[in-house]
């Protein structure tokens, strides 16, 4: 790893500062992206901002029609959140897939969200919502923030606070994990609230995240698996790797939307 | 070099490191805690796993300086002072739940981090999900699972409301 | 069967210092003023080295040294090299290229060492290696196997025409072919044994420490068997004579093949500390081992099975192309040959078989042994043929097996290897009732409601361990001899410490050794202490690899016991004022026959040392015995695995829900280390069939080269195993032992394919059997299975 100076502000407003301070500075989150990287030498940020002390940025909560999580919060705080649990399981299933248990334990849903990996799980969430992303200078439609692989709307010197999902009565998530790093191969999230159906994707496009308006067309004349039978998506943009063909990715999404659809209404 | 200071198995400890230094290498070359290894570069093999104020986390992903003011336990930190095993550790040992043990320190303490996430009465499945995080070559995994098992259960009961947390 | 003797399920003595943390392993060993050893790795496959600067990588914070291949050549430090002469069949011998622990002029892989910073720190190190600066003229790489030989390849090493190292074959071409045109049934099949990367958890490491005064070095090294790293690093290498090094291997991560083997790191770093004055201590990263461990299997084999009409095996032929990587590792020619070729015959009554073998350099990482090394990739040959058979000519597959099961022992293989005993029937009946093999029509009929496919594989494998008879190997082309040593001293207190040629690196040889000791001499399990890993302390031994520490090092350590109480019964003799012959030992105890006189363990123990009951002249005091030990003949373990497997149709994922496995290792010390070593093995053999596969892009760079791309076998990927013995013992050594540590590993890839390929109903499937594999598979059978 290249050295850093490393700051822990108490407040948005000083983290903020740092960063408008120290142009190659990147903010530390739970750090399970950013420090491997850096231990990989493939990034050399000039200073690492630790968000771990900033008050209010932790949390689950209810508000209204919707659940708005702080963007420090924890994996594994969200997977087990009794509110969320309650009022959207489906969300939950998202931070309770990724990784394994440790990094459940230290990443957390902004950092998440902010790196855009992808074959990240939060941003299929975030998408197939319609979440609001909610930074400490404005608030970003999810259909909006996510531009690309490793890419955002998130503009120098923007922290995410909070994420504000609207509560989607069906909503799940189904993630086919890459068996050697745990990421989504494939990742479906799919979700009915009132006429706004959606299903997002993760893992499989060469462009990140994407919601498939096919699979969404279909499902508004009747939300049930059966709605996508025989649908199934073109391979072209798909992901090609040793992992898996393109055929394969989009072959899953088909199989993955119809069992996320499934588990929604199940 | 900026000064941390933590607590690092009921001890105190505190020293000076570069920013870069990650726990693990403050645990082993600044602590001379050396149970805690280091098996991959990726936060992938879980061999370095100890606890950050009673939660799991890989110290191969976490800034010495992160853990500023944070009671940290490693295996090091598991046997009583006069000797006696932990029952996770006395549980891997009556099952043969180690062959070479590179592994088996962050066995141990991710095995606990389940007991505190899932409870004492574990099944096979839950714990062959939950060792997501941890590599092992030697055993196949099969006495692993099995020690975890019996392990949580000769621990000291958790609560249902603490183990669903 | 005493509570810690043979047969018994001791808890092992390693664990206490395990499970608390307390291991010694290489890296955690720590020397004052030690510095850091960082390697400047090739980025490329292949090619030239216009020219290195390290000037300012010298000028670098905390860099002591930076040095490269130039000054290697300088000192005159030679090259690795590897110990096993195989002679092509024209009777050539084999090519081995030059291999120098820093390049001298050329990158023959990824990850190929061009230089080395020494600096103060790890940190400091890393930096500096970035300021060494390596002017490259990139060369056409060449990775596949089948296509080093091809003209117009590119050429890796100059003097070695075609990539060929040799073109070697065993066996008989023409009563095989003969045999062939006389068949009624032909199977055949193209293979591909895929390239794993070893991954032991712990990373290989080395820390040499120069002593000025005596001009002696000593070097902590994850080694396997550190007496012969000391003899290649002395008498090959030439970095200093052997009795000026010392070689140290504390407690060792694991191993499985990858650390037998002498690697460029270690003479560096021995070369490096006696320029530099001061420790230097190089621990690899995970991204370093998967570059520069050896690789392990890479093979593509087409093989044929001739059959009569009642499917009776007539003949089987083999061809295969072993990719040995960029340089040859220390036992890398022996792998495709020696210990591949002479397994073909499997379990079976086989009259004729001929298999040629070309072993090749490829722009890759160096291929040597791991885990079965060559074993696995003969049982997967023979155990897939037996199966597709099976399935061509409709033959229940277990009854095929039972037609041509080798009944009379012993039997001589048309391939070397004399099988001086087992019982195939017997484990296999054994095997088909643990695995419920009855039921298993019901079972998938149960699964296909569910959406799943399931399918029942055999692996009736067998393997040549104990390695080895030394006269034997060295006619086959071992450079070394493959006995083994042991060195039994009985303190004055009674108590003992063995001192064993063997290492443990996972084995539990504390354990199992003790419990010999123990058994032997009738004393407490606890009063006996296991010596390994030090040349200072164990005069010499072959290390641990192959599965011989149990035949090969305890018949050593029995061999050396009988001296032991050879001797003993002397001083008891003296001690109880009776002829020698009258002397009987039994259960620590000293009698003499037809008296009540006698005496304890200790007291002989005792008067052996203080020497008071007898002269000089008549007896040496002392009680402490040597043994080398020559094996016969190799060992044969054998068994049947039955593997059990559900496929999902509409993502292709396998799940493996049953998993069978008897196994006939002989005698068996410790059934709870023996059943550990088979759980590991069939993990390292499932990982293999379903998970692993070290995939290089065209270009040469390691596409699998961290555990994100690289799936290792996790718990979730392995189910609980059913597992049991049949014994037939080993007329081979004098505890009737044949060995365990591979077993797994060898059975479980066939049975994993063999299954998959039953659910699916195609033949069509390489490993490794991901998802995305099978689900290709059952898309391109899908025109088939309609029909």
């Amino acid at each position: 790893m290249y050295n850093f100076t490393f700051h822990r502000p108490t407040t948005v407003r000083q983290a903020a500062g740092l960063l408008g301070r120290n142009p190659e500075a990147k903010l530390l989150a739970g750090g399970h992206s950013l420090i491997p990287v850096m231990k990989q030498r493939l990034a050399q940020p000039s200073a690492l901002i630790d968000l771990s002390k900033v008050e209010g940025m932790v949390g689950v909560e209810l508000k209204g029609r919707s659940v708005t999580i702080g963007a420090m919060t924890r994996h594994a705080d969200v997977a087990n959140s009794t509110v969320l649990k309650e009022v959207m399981p489906g969300l939950a299933m998202v931070p309770g897939s990724i990784g394994d248990p440790q990094v459940r334990n230290r990443g957390t849903i902004g950092g998440s969200i902010a790196n855009n990996d992808p074959n990240a799980d939060y941003p299929a969430a975030c998408l197939g919502l319609g979440a609001t992303i909610i930074t400490n200078k404005r608030r970003i439609v999810a259909d909006d923030f996510f531009t690309g692989m490793f890419s955002t709307t998130l503009e120098d010197g923007e922290i995410i606070v909070k994420i504000s999902f609207p509560i989607a009565k069906k909503a799940a998530y189904e993630k086919f994990k890459h068996p050697a790093s745990g990421f989504a191969l494939v990742g479906v999230f799919a979700s009915k609230r009132g006429s706004d159906i959606r299903v997002a994707v993760t893992g499989a496009g060469s462009n990140g995240v994407f919601r498939v308006k096919s699979f969404e067309e279909a499902l508004k004349k009747r939300f049930s698996p059966k709605s996508l039978e025989g649908l199934s998506i073109p391979a072209t943009g798909m992901n090609a790797d040793i992992h898996a063909s393109p055929e394969y990715r989009a072959h899953l999404v088909g199989v993955l939307a119809r069992r996320a659809v499934a588990k929604a209404v199940g | 070099m900026p000064a941390v200071s933590m607590t690092v198995n009921g001890k105190a400890v505190s020293g000076n490191v570069e920013e870069r230094t990650l726990l693990v290498q403050f645990l082993r070359e600044q602590l001379r805690l050396t149970g805690t290894h280091v098996g991959c570069d990726t936060s992938q093999c879980g061999a370095c796993v100890i606890h950050v104020d009673g939660i799991a986390a890989k110290s191969c992903t976490l800034l010495a300086l992160q853990c500023e003011g944070a009671s940290i336990t490693t295996i090091e930190g598991l046997a009583e002072p006069g000797g006696a095993l932990h029952p996770m550790q006395e549980a891997f040992r009556e099952h043969h739940g180690l062959q070479c043990g590179y592994c088996t320190p962050g066995m141990i303490m991710s095995a606990l981090d389940i007991v505190r996430r899932n409870g004492n009465d574990l099944d096979e499945h839950t714990i062959r999900e939950q060792l997501d995080g941890n590599i092992c070559r030697c055993t196949g995994y099969h006495n692993i699972v099995k020690a975890i098992a019996a392990g949580a259960k000769n621990m000291p009961k958790v609560g249902a409301q603490q183990a669903a947390e | 069967m005493s509570a810690t003797g043979i047969g018994a399920a001791v808890r092992r003595k390693e664990d206490f210092r395990f499970v608390t943390g307390k291991g010694q392993y290489t890296d955690d060993v720590v020397r004052p003023g030690e510095t850091r050893a960082v390697f400047v790795r090739s980025p490329h496959a292949h090619a030239k080295i216009k020219s290195i600067d390290v000037s300012a990588a010298k000028k670098m914070p905390g860099v002591i040294d930076v040095l490269t291949g130039a000054d290697l050549a300088t000192d005159k430090i030679g090259n690795l090299i590897c110990g096993w002469m195989i002679h092509s069949k024209d009777g050539t011998p084999m090519k081995m290229s030059a291999h120098p622990a820093l390049a001298a002029g050329k990158v023959n892989c990824v990850g190929d060492a061009v230089a080395v910073v020494i600096a103060e720190s790890i940190a400091q190190g890393k930096e500096a290696a970035e300021k060494v600066k390596v002017d490259y003229d990139v060369l056409q790489a060449v990775i596949d196997p089948a296509k080093a030989q091809a003209k117009g390849a590119p050429q890796i090493h100059a003097d070695i025409p075609n990539n060929t190292i040799y073109q070697w074959h065993l066996g008989d071409p023409k009563a095989t072919a003969a045999a062939f045109a006389a068949a009624k049934h032909v199977t055949k099949l193209d293979i591909v044994n895929n390239r794993l990367v070893p991954n032991a958890m712990e990373p290989r490491a080395a820390l040499a420490e120069y002593d000025e005064g005596s001009d002696h070095l000593t070097l902590w090294s994850t080694s396997q068997n550190p007496h012969v790293a000391r003899l290649v690093i002395s008498a090959f290498v030439g970095i200093t004579p052997e009795h000026k090094l010392r070689v140290i291997a504390p407690d060792v991560g694991g191993g499985f093949g990858s650390k037998i083997f002498i690697y460029p790191e270690e003479v560096v770093c021995l070369w490096a500390s006696r320029k530099v004055k001061r420790p230097v201590k190089w621990t690899s990263d995970r991204s370093e081992a998967f570059l520069t461990d050896a690789h392990g299997r890479d093979h593509v084999t087409h093989a044929e099975l001739a059959l009569d009409a009642d499917g009776k095996i007539l003949a089987l032929r083999a061809k295969t192309i072993a990719n040995l990587g960029a340089y040859m590792s220390t036992f890398s020619s022996s792998v495709p040959t020696y210990l591949y070729a002479t397994l073909l015959s499997g379990q079976y009554n086989i009259p004729s078989i001929y298999c040629e073998v070309d072993a090749v350099y490829t722009n890759t990482a160096p291929v040597d042994a791991y885990r079965g090394a060559g074993r696995p990739e003969a049982a997967f040959v023979v155990e897939r043929l037996m199966e597709v058979t099976a399935r061509q000519m409709a033959i229940d597959p277990a009854d095929l097996r039972k037609r041509n099961f080798i009944t009379a022992f012993p039997h001589q293989t048309p391939v070397i290897m004399a099988y001086d005993a087992g019982d195939f029937h017997a484990s296999l009946k054994k095997a088909l009732e643990l695995a419920d093999v009855k039921g298993f029509g019901k079972r998938k009929r149960e699964a296909a409601r569910h959406g799943k496919l399931r399918g029942l594989g055999y692996s009736a494998y067998i393997e040549a361990c104990g390695i080895a008879p030394s006269q034997a190997v060295g006619s086959l082309g071992a450079g070394v001899g493959l006995w083994e040593s042991a060195e039994v001293r009985v303190n004055p207190t009674g108590s003992v410490e063995v001192l064993t040629g063997c290492h443990a690196h996972g084995q539990g040889h504390e354990t199992t050794f003790a419990q010999l000791v123990s058994e032997r001499l009738g004393i407490p399990f606890d009063n006996v202490s296991i010596v390994h890993g030090d040349t200072d302390k164990v005069q010499f031994g072959m290390g641990t690899y192959g599965s011989r520490s149990g035949a090969v090092g305890m018949s050593a350590i029995v061999k050396a016991l009988d001296k032991i109480e050879a001797k003993a019964k002397k001083v008891a003799a003296y001690v109880l004022e009776a002829a020698e012959g009258d002397i009987e030992f039994k259960d620590g105890k000293f009698t003499v026959a037809g008296t009540d006189k006698s005496a304890a363990w200790g007291d002989v123990a005792l008067n052996a040392y203080i020497a008071h009951k007898f002269v000089g002249a008549d007896l040496e005091p002392g009680l402490k015995e040597t043994s080398f030990y020559d094996p016969t003949n190799f060992t044969f373990p054998a068994g049947c695995h039955i593997c059990e497997v559900e496929v999902d149709i509409d993502t292709g994922k396998t799940d493996i829900v049953n998993w069978t496995a008897i196994d006939d290792f002989g005698t068996v010390i410790n059934p709870m280390i023996v059943e550990g070593q088979v759980h590991g093995g069939i993990a390292q053999g499932v990982g293999q069939a379903l998970l692993e596969g070290a995939v290089y892009s065209k270009e040469g760079q390691l596409v699998t080269g961290s555990m994100m791309d690289y799936t290792m076998p996790r718990a979730h990927d392995l189910p609980s195993f059913h597992v049991g013995l049949t014994t037939t013992k080993s007329p081979s050594n004098p505890l009737g032992i044949k060995g365990c540590g591979e077993a797994g590993a060898i059975a479980a890839p066939a049975a994993v394919i063999n299954a998959i390929t039953d659910a699916i109903g195609t033949e069509d499937l390489a490993m490794p059997a991901t998802a995305n594999a099978v689900w290709s598979a059952l898309q391109r059978a899908k025109p088939r299975q309609v029909a």
